[in-house]
């Protein structure tokens, strides 16, 4: 038996189904990672667990007990809120140390555990201020000092770093992440950055309108996409996704003869740009970005229709490619993935 | 030109104060003179004070009985109205639903009737139940009367205090009870402060349920002071003493806590 377990668990607003029957397992010591884009369900279901938003089917189990329906403040679990939602009027110490303090925790076991928490998060000199003194990165970890100075059964975070600016959040990032390898908490933590969910997650959860797409490491999801809706939401730039029907040469770039039409998928640093006149394909490049490491480039590809079908290209080297220039571009042979008409994969990974 | 400006403020806000203060003014002023000084015409602004009234009025009824009925019952209608209110306002404050500001609006039309408009069946009732003359009865009627104020003031001080705190909370593992002391109180302090006080000053200074529902054993003050008026003819220096003797303590009350009053009244304008 899993750490956490999740049996069609349902949400229901009025007629609405917000939550479609969640089967999930998280084991102990687990970084679990909810991702989709906004309105799939993720924070709703991450509610639920927390016990902040009342289970309407299914039920929910934590080592070994039915919590369905067991009070939030009764399931010793930790959450840290995108707003942080610190107490305003405590300070940091007090911040960290009111769960300890509610349950009647002895002061001297008190004060050691806020002191550690403290210096593992750099807070030390803090302590005594108030969240309103304080920046939105120390807050944060404010917040996340509160988590673990409980020690709770699982972690629960919910959109942490949202709140704070791209370098703040990158740094953040690699902290939380550091954090779960020292303490080994079971943790979940609710995104909707693919980029934190594959750099932090053992395993993700894609969701999209209250069901599970796929579960699995983030390279599982990143190389075996289920659908056409993981491969295209993991990753960035996106996969490109083409029509057979529009694209037919393509079929013979990727080398596949195809059983039904549908969609093939190459991820942008499997499209290859050559010379023009050199690739299976020859397309037009329509712009070029270049970020240093890596140079991305967009080429439209003559196709049926009036529209050119749009590749993208990721490459490390740069270019001297201008916007309008001929190139011929080739697909790395076995990357692709098909799809069905309904967004299926149709076959893993053609060999 | 500004200071002209300055000047013309000064005197108008002096002009509003004076006509503002004017009866009370006039009311400690009477209290202070015989009773033919007091009919005086024109009315004197100089003469010699004399505490003649203050202590006929001592004499001539039981100013403690009815200062202590006053104490009781607003102070017990005031908690009263604080543990029924509070609650109320919590639940409308953190937990919405589509109806709850129809509820909020029914509460306040309640205010919208005239009191004598209850007046028959609130007297009945409080008839059958043996309560007439009785500080339950007056409790029971002041903290019922106060009840939609108090929601409205403490829901509106409630909804400012951002609801993933209380969340946060409950995670820390808060009971409700938990939330309300470690919580919301030290956050809306001053909101529960002000609505405290309100309520006392208008359970304090109500004049229409104490006047038809008590007499001799549970009068209030305000019915002291009514009853300077009565049927031998107006006795203004008696009756200015009376009054003065009334609202002495919830005006020092009320000077001693204006500051939270004022801050509880403006709710969340001043962030």
């Amino acid at each position: 038996m899993s750490f956490l377990e999740l049996h069609g668990v349902e949400k229901h607003f009025g007629t609405l189904k917000a939550i479609k029957g969640i089967d999930l397992a998280v084991e102990k010591g687990e970084f679990v990672v909810f991702v989709g884009p906004s309105g799939c369900g993720k924070s709703t279901l991450l509610r639920m667990i927390a016990g902040l938003t009342e289970i309407d089917a299914g039920s929910l189990r934590l080592d070994g007990r039915d919590i369905t329906k067991l009070a939030s403040s009764k399931r010793d679990l930790a959450m840290v809120f995108q707003s942080y939602a610190l107490y305003p009027h405590m300070s940091v110490a007090d911040n960290m140390s009111f769960a300890l303090r509610l349950a009647n925790v002895d002061k001297g076991v008190i004060r050691e555990k806020v002191q550690r928490a403290a210096e593992i998060l750099n807070l030390t000199q803090y302590l005594q201020r108030t969240p309103k003194e304080l920046s939105g990165g120390q807050r944060q970890r404010v917040a996340i000092g509160r988590a673990i100075v409980r020690a709770p059964k699982v972690f629960l975070f919910d959109e942490p770093l949202s709140n704070l600016d791209a370098a703040l959040r990158g740094q953040t990032r690699v902290e939380i992440a550091k954090l779960h390898r020292e303490l080994g908490a079971t943790t979940i933590y609710v995104t909707h950055d693919q980029v934190e969910a594959m750099t932090l997650a053992d395993r993700v959860v894609v969701l999209r309108d209250g069901a599970i797409e796929q579960v699995g490491s983030p390279l599982e999801l990143y190389d075996r996409p289920a659908n056409r809706f993981v491969a295209q939401f993991i990753g960035t730039p996106q996969m490109n996704l083409i029509d057979t029907a529009k694209l037919p040469a393509l079929r013979e770039a990727v080398g596949a003869a195809l059983v039904t039409d549908g969609f093939i998928g190459v991820r942008p640093e499997n499209v290859i740009v050559r010379p023009a006149g050199g690739g299976r394909l020859s397309g037009r490049v329509e712009l070029v970005e270049s970020l240093g490491a890596d140079t991305l480039i967009y080429a439209s590809v003559e196709g049926q229709g009036d529209h050119g079908v749009q590749l993208i290209a990721r490459q490390n080297e740069r270019t001297g490619l201008h916007p309008g220039d001929a190139v011929g571009l080739d697909i790395v042979p076995a990357s692709f993935h098909l799809f069905d008409r309904q967004g299926h994969t149709v076959a893993a990974r053609a060999a | 030109m500004k200071h002209f400006a300055l000047l013309l403020r000064t005197v108008a806000a002096w002009a509003v104060t004076l006509l503002v203060v004017f009866p009370l003014i006039w009311l400690v002023l009477t209290s202070f003179k015989t009773e033919m000084q007091a009919i005086a015409v024109p009315p004197q602004l100089f003469f010699t004070p004399t505490l003649e009234s203050f202590a006929e009025v001592n004499l001539r009824s039981d100013y403690l009985l009815h200062a202590g009925n006053s104490v009781i019952t607003s102070v017990f209608s005031t908690f009263l109205g604080l543990a029924i209110a509070a609650p109320a306002a919590y639940s409308m404050a953190f937990f919405r639903t589509r109806r709850t500001r129809d509820i909020l609006m029914w509460m306040l039309s309640t205010k919208m009737m005239p009191a004598v408009g209850a007046l028959v069946p609130v007297y009945v009732l409080a008839q059958t139940a043996g309560l007439l003359d009785s500080l339950t009865a007056l409790i029971v009627v002041f903290t019922l009367s106060n009840l939609p104020i108090m929601v409205w003031m403490l829901y509106s001080g409630f909804k400012d205090i951002p609801p993933d705190i209380l969340e946060a909370a409950r995670m820390d593992g808060a009971s409700v009870w938990g939330e309300f002391l470690h919580v919301i109180r030290p956050l809306a302090m001053g909101t529960l402060a002000s609505t405290a006080l309100l309520c006392l000053v208008l359970a304090w200074n109500e004049a229409f349920w104490s006047l038809n529902l008590s007499s001799a054993k549970a009068g209030t003050l305000a019915t002291l002071i009514a009853s300077y008026s009565s049927p031998e003819g107006l006795f203004w220096a008696k009756l200015s003493a009376a009054s003065l003797m009334a609202i002495a303590p919830i005006v020092v009350v009320g000077w001693f806590s204006q500051k939270q009053l004022v801050q509880g009244l403006t709710f969340g304008a001043v962030k």
